[in-house]
């Protein structure tokens, strides 16, 4: 059960509930093929750095979790159907990445010091 | 006052020899999240286009992992592919 990412950007011009319904829609994918989701981060909607599809925001949502592999193919199927899926990115995990969204998720204080620590660095 | 008249014909290399040094290595960061855009804003230029190491110091395992991060930012609109005025 590897330790997957993925992040989905959703065109900004369906409602709030739309958008809320589309990502319900792929955490029902993961969890019926029995995925297990660890954290979920809602971005909501974000200015983007150059214009996707000539809309220039887009509304970003963050899910983690594991899952076996061959559940990552089915997943980008569901995305590249979903018109309302702009822009989609599924990575997975190794131990660093792991550590440190654990770490970001338990010890938010100490991301800050270790941010300002880079900062000095 | 002489100093004034004195034109170079090319301009004089000022080199900072301050010790480079990867910083991930000295901070022991392990892992470059690709989502922490103020974190990569770093790493590339005023064009959007990533740093050599000769300019940031960074060691060569740490600079694949950071041009990884850039181009995945990239890709989900983080990070602009090109820009003029990015910083």
């Amino acid at each position: 059960m590897q330790q997957y990412e993925t992040v989905i950007v959703l065109t900004p011009l369906l409602s709030d509930e739309a958008a809320k319904e589309v990502i319900a829609k792929f955490r029902g994918v993961l969890t019926d093929n029995g995925a297990e989701i660890i954290h979920e981060d809602n971005w909501g909607l974000k200015k983007l750095a150059y214009p996707i599809q000539k809309k220039t925001t887009g509304y970003y949502h963050l899910i983690e979790f594991k899952a076996p592999g061959e559940l990552i193919n089915k997943l980008e199927v569901e995305y590249k159907r979903d018109e309302r899926v702009m822009r989609f990115l599924t990575i997975a995990l190794d131990k660093h990445a792991r550590a440190y969204s654990e770490k970001k998720r338990s010890g938010a204080f100490n991301q800050k010091k270790q941010q300002t620590e880079e900062v000095a660095g | 006052m002489a100093r004034e008249q004195i034109q170079y014909v090319t301009a004089p290399k000022v080199e900072d020899n301050r010790k480079k040094y990867c910083r991930f290595k000295k901070n022991g960061i392990k892992y470059i999240d690709y989502k922490d855009a103020n974190f990569l804003l770093k790493f590339v230029n005023d064009q959007g286009k990533v740093l050599p190491r000769r300019l940031t110091g960074t060691s060569l395992k740490f600079q694949r992992k950071v041009a990884q991060a850039v181009k995945r930012a990239r890709h989900i609109g983080i990070l602009p592919y090109v820009t003029d005025s990015l910083k």
